[in-house]
């Protein structure tokens, strides 16, 4: 009798899982046109604030409706959320017509399909491919295959440096090789002053500053295939030599170590550090007190001293990207919101507020993106920038890399050794954690 | 209030511990129900919002989560997952290959949390019972003390956990500030958010969490014992300490019993703790499992492995708790005779 | 509550330990709080820098931004809503269901009972994404939106808190005199009655230490909350991660929007914390 039961039981619960399981998220590829009049929009948090982006997005939005009769509901979601949510609406088939990624997360989440390709016929809908800057492109998901998204907003590494501190310390420019970095850093290192600083406890960071680091070391993380090659000896040379810059050369405070939420650039504001690499940090600066003669921006140091491809790249492309969400209700009214959020109005003026660079190439010519501080990203980007592996599991490289870097750091915060072989150990392990 | 109800839970004054015990067990077990309310199924009734709730929230989620244990789930599959392939015993297999990096990794998790849990309880009841029993007496602050004893336990997590990260800070927080400055009892500052002393910091914020409510329970406890127990044993000329030992300590045994279960379960499986105070990526030394398991499912999108790793441990939590209780009452069972 | 228990004077070697004890754990436990509200009164500027004791630059200024950085005032009212709801439903459930074990034999009864306290142990983690896909499964096939809504929120935290209030309710029952609820219901009350006449009222204490305990579980969860509310029901253990932003962490406002939202459970609690300790003495102890 009680056996039956329990027996009856089993069989309602797993015809209950059964039920739900059998309906999975995605339907038919593209989209459809059920409800033409409205679309939902994700935004990241690109400015200040979430409610400063609100503010930001919200007019915009407006002269959107105003061109289409499309009405966009917009909600920002931060950081901390997004990926979460878009995992979330990936698995369930509900979620926003359109939404920005990181442009990092490009190929993983083209691998779950969830994100409408922009094939040919796609890009010409928003005026063709030819639009906009290669590299950024190219950051928009795997190679050979079609874009998962479209670039929104780019940015890249520069070299951000104290006008007074180098003028008291004796330098006349900014350094261009690392040698000369190092050299400087050395110079003003003393009395609670660091030459650099850096975010040792932030994962992304981490992963973009080795990453353009074994690009000068002749290494990818990553072969053709998308297997990972985290152990070769120029991955090994490249974080050791980011390492080293506290483990050795000492122009890193140690508590840097630790930091995870841009107190480099409080340290920056504050005159404690000389140099920060970094992304567009110029509203930041600002916002904490600085007035735009006080810094300098330079291109991130390379070998030679002269930017370039290869060995010469000196920064990662960094950006966000807009995409269209396969199970939209309103595909072409999606498309036609990536039109009007990639035109050249749009661009300059979203790209000017957010102290970004236009992607679109029409957009450039704006004074505003020639200014010194923007044009250093911009021909970043346009010479010397590579976007980061483009693989599926990119995630899982950030996260194991990412960590091993940080454990690095710790370690020469804690004054142990940092040598060849416990970097290579550590990138070994990380390795070994990637699951094939 | 209080006054009017302690009476009714006290046990008919001055009832010894013991037959508490049985009587509520005799009670438990051989109700002496009426005939004419045991009838028709309001017994059931009452239970079924409870039932489907549980049902809809815990246990059919459940089993799809061991459901998806099986299946190879990563981000291919994941807009489809219905359709997953069969992974057999697969996320299983890595996850106990303890040779391997993955298990390796997930065992060093382990035993991180159980030092943790075992340290972050331990001394939670430790700091509970201590200040219960000086709570104990009646005397001038009392009151206060007790509320402040409460506010850790009545402030939000969030909240909580992120102003301990602004004080474990290297450089501008409020610990370095004390050890290193103040006090000179460093050569120089020390990393509390990575590195080895990461498992200190989350052991301190755990305990700062948690021993309000040992401190709760206890002392609810305390106010079951009998006062007469306490002046016969000062008559038998027993001191403090003495009646401490020989009085207060043995008749918490019952809630102790119960606590310590309570707390390992919630400090095992706490997760917003380690995941406020270090983010998404724990230091080695402070990986708990929880994080562990969040950074191997929903970091890396492989919820088929993660699923596997979780439900090993609820497997683990399971067995530990039989086997608690198990000894814990048959030890009971022992005394009471 | 309670007078000396003992005619003699405790020895001074106890007073003094007493002494210490209590001071070590009352500065423990206030640090933090000391900390939130010294750091909150302080500009961006110098609680990014060295920490000090007592702010320099005395500033109100955080209390005014916090409204402005995010929609505090809404994400209040959010975790508000989905906690008191959450609170309130839990305990009337959780009443039902102990008066049935505590009062009733039936069959099933010790498999309710394991199975309910057994889920208690579920790794929140494991499932997470399948509640999820459950919630917009629903949506899709009845209409009911669930996932996103306060709605949806409210059924997850009330069934965390369900099996710890049943048991301790379950306890708390027990120690009712069951004469009482069988004098009411011999004269004439039906057995609901009997409940909530006899039984409820004689157990207040009980089912506060379990309401308190239901609201402080909902007010308090990250992980669901990330996952499960959008912009408009997002509760604040999540929207206060709005003050950390992509390029600054705003520590006094994070300082003193926990303090803001803080203040109000603090003192609900502080102010409940009697029937807490005689709730817990019946329920939990046994």
């Amino acid at each position: 009798m009680r056996k039956a039961r329990a027996a009856a039981a089993v069989t309602i619960v797993s015809a209950l899982a059964a039920a739900v399981t059998g309906c999975g998220g995605g339907s038919s590829e593209g989209g459809s046109n059920e409800s033409p009049k409205t679309l939902t929009y994700w935004a990241s948090n690109q400015g200040p604030s979430i409610e400063a982006d609100k503010k930001i997005l919200t007019p915009e939005l407006a002269k959107f409706e105003k061109q289409t009769g499309i009405k966009v509901k917009l909600e920002v979601v931060p950081w901390s959320d997004l990926l979460n949510r878009i995992l979330a609406a990936t698995s369930s088939g509900k979620g926003p017509d359109v939404l920005n990624i990181g442009n990092t997360w490009s190929a993983s989440l083209q691998a779950t399909g969830a994100l409408l390709p922009w094939d040919t016929k796609n890009f010409d809908a928003i005026g063709g491919r030819d639009r906009f800057v290669d590299s950024a492109v190219a950051s928009a998901g795997a190679e050979g295959k079609d874009p998962s998204a479209v670039p929104l907003y780019s940015l890249a590494y520069a070299l951000y440096y104290n006008k007074a501190m180098f003028k008291d310390a004796g330098i006349t420019k900014p350094p261009a090789t690392w040698d000369e970095l190092v050299a400087d850093g050395k110079k003003i290192s003393k009395d609670g002053k660091w030459g650099l600083a850096t975010e040792g406890g932030n994962l992304s960071n981490n992963i973009h500053q080795v990453f353009v680091l074994g690009k000068q070391h002749g290494a990818d993380f990553f072969d053709k295939d998308g297997k990972p090659t985290f152990t070769s000896d120029g991955a090994v040379a490249a974080v050791k030599q980011y390492v080293d810059f506290m483990a050795k050369d000492k122009i890193i405070a140690p508590g840097n170590a630790e930091y995870a939420q841009n107190q480099s650039l409080q340290d920056f504001s504050k005159g404690k550090t000389a140099m920060v690499l970094w992304q567009a940090a110029a509203s930041t600066f600002a916002s904490q007190g600085m007035k735009p003669e006080d810094w300098g921006v330079a291109p991130v140091p390379v070998p030679s001293g002269v930017p370039g491809t290869g060995a010469q790249t000196n920064s990662m492309v960094a950006g966000i990207n807009i995409a269209v969400f396969n199970n939209t209700k309103n595909i072409d009214g999606a498309k036609k919101f990536v039109k009007f959020m990639t035109s050249d109005a749009e661009q300059t003026l979203l790209n000017k507020t957010y102290g970004s660079v236009p992607p679109v190439k029409a957009a450039q010519s704006d004074p505003a993106f020639n200014a010194s501080d923007v044009k250093v990203l911009k021909d970043t980007l346009a010479t010397s920038a590579a976007p980061l592996p483009q693989v599926a599991n990119e995630s899982q490289f950030e996260t194991t890399v990412g960590t091993a870097v940080k454990g690095l750091w710790a370690d020469a915060a804690a004054g142990k050794p940092v040598t060849t072989e416990s970097v290579k150990a550590a990138l070994t392990k990380a390795q070994q954690q990637m699951t094939p | 209030m209080t006054a009017t109800v302690t009476p009714s839970s006290g046990h008919q004054a001055g009832a010894v511990e013991k037959t508490d015990n049985g009587g509520a067990r005799g009670r438990r077990f051989l109700p002496r129900i009426p005939d004419r309310i045991r009838q028709g199924g309001l017994p059931y009734l009452l239970l079924l919002p409870a039932v489907v709730l549980e049902l809809l929230i815990h246990i059919i989620p459940m089993v799809i989560g061991i459901w998806v244990s099986f299946r190879q789930l990563t981000q291919f599959f994941i807009r489809n997952w219905g359709n997953s392939p069969s992974a057999g015993f697969d996320n299983y297999k890595v996850a106990i290959d303890f040779d391997a990096p993955i298990g390796q990794a997930l065992l060093h998790s382990f035993l991180v949390t159980c030092a943790f849990t075992v340290l972050s309880v331990g001394l939670s009841w430790l700091l509970g019972v201590s200040a219960a029993i000086m709570l104990q007496e009646n005397f001038r602050g009392r009151s206060v003390l007790r509320t402040i004893f409460l506010v850790p336990y009545a402030l939000p997590v969030y909240a909580a956990v992120i102003t301990w990260a602004f004080m474990f800070q290297h450089d501008n927080g409020v610990i370095n500030h004390v050890l290193h400055d103040q006090l000179g009892l460093t050569d120089k500052p020390s990393f509390w958010l990575i590195g080895n002393n990461s498992f200190i910091a989350l052991v301190i914020v755990s305990l700062w969490k948690s021993w309000p409510f040992a401190f709760l329970m206890l002392m609810a406890a305390l106010q079951n014992i009998p006062r007469d127990l306490y002046e016969a044993a000062s008559i038998d000329g027993a001191g403090i300490w003495q009646q401490i030992r020989k009085i207060t300590l043995p008749s918490l045994r019952p809630v102790n019993q119960v606590l310590v279960l309570v707390l390992f379960l919630w400090t095992f499986n706490d997760f917003n703790t380690p995941y406020v105070l270090f983010g998404k990526s724990a230091p080695e030394a402070a990986d708990l499992i929880s994080i562990h398991i969040y950074q191997s499912s929903f970091v890396t999108w492989n919820f088929g492995s993660g699923s596997a790793m979780s439900v090993l441990l609820l497997l683990f939590l399971l067995l530990v708790t039989a086997v608690y209780l198990f000894i814990t009452s048959r030890g009971r069972k022992g005394s009471d005779v | 509550m309670s007078s000396p228990r003992s005619p003699m004077a405790p020895p001074q070697s106890f007073l003094w330990t007493r002494r210490v004890v209590l001071t070590v754990l009352a500065v423990f436990a206030l640090l933090p709080v000391y900390v939130m509200v010294s750091s909150s009164l302080k500009p961006l500027q110098d609680v990014s820098g060295k920490f000090q004791w007592f702010p320099t630059n005395l500033t109100i200024r955080p209390y005014f931004d916090i409204w402005k950085t995010v929609p505090l005032a809404k994400y209040f009212l959010n975790s508000l809503i989905v906690a008191g709801s959450a609170t309130v439903l839990s305990v009337v459930i959780a009443v039902f269901a102990a008066y049935a074990v505590s009062r009733y034999k039936f069959r099933g009864k010790r498999t309710f009972t394991i199975t309910v306290l057994s889920t208690q142990m579920f790794p929140g983690i494991l499932f997470l994404l399948p509640l999820f896909l459950i919630f917009v499964n629903i949506g899709n096939s009845t209409g009911i939106e669930l996932y996103g809504s306060r709605a949806g929120l409210i059924l997850t935290y009330l069934t965390f808190s369900l099996p710890f209030s049943i048991w301790m309710l379950i306890g708390y029952f027990d120690s009712i005199p069951r004469e009482l609820d069988e004098a009411a219901m011999v004269d004439g009350c039906g057995p609901i009655r009997a409940l909530f006449q006899v039984v409820v009222p004689a157990a207040v204490p009980g089912i506060v230490a379990v309401a308190v305990y239901a609201f402080m579980t909902a007010w308090g969860e990250v992980l669901f909350a990330s996952v499960m509310t959008d912009d408009q029901t997002r509760t604040l253990a999540v929207g206060l991660q709005g003050y950390a932003t992509q390029n600054d962490v705003y520590w006094n406002q994070i300082m003193a929007a926990s303090l803001v939202v803080s203040v109000p459970v603090v003192v609900g609690f502080l102010l409940l914390q009697r029937y807490l300790v005689a709730g817990l003495t019946a329920g939990a102890v046994k």
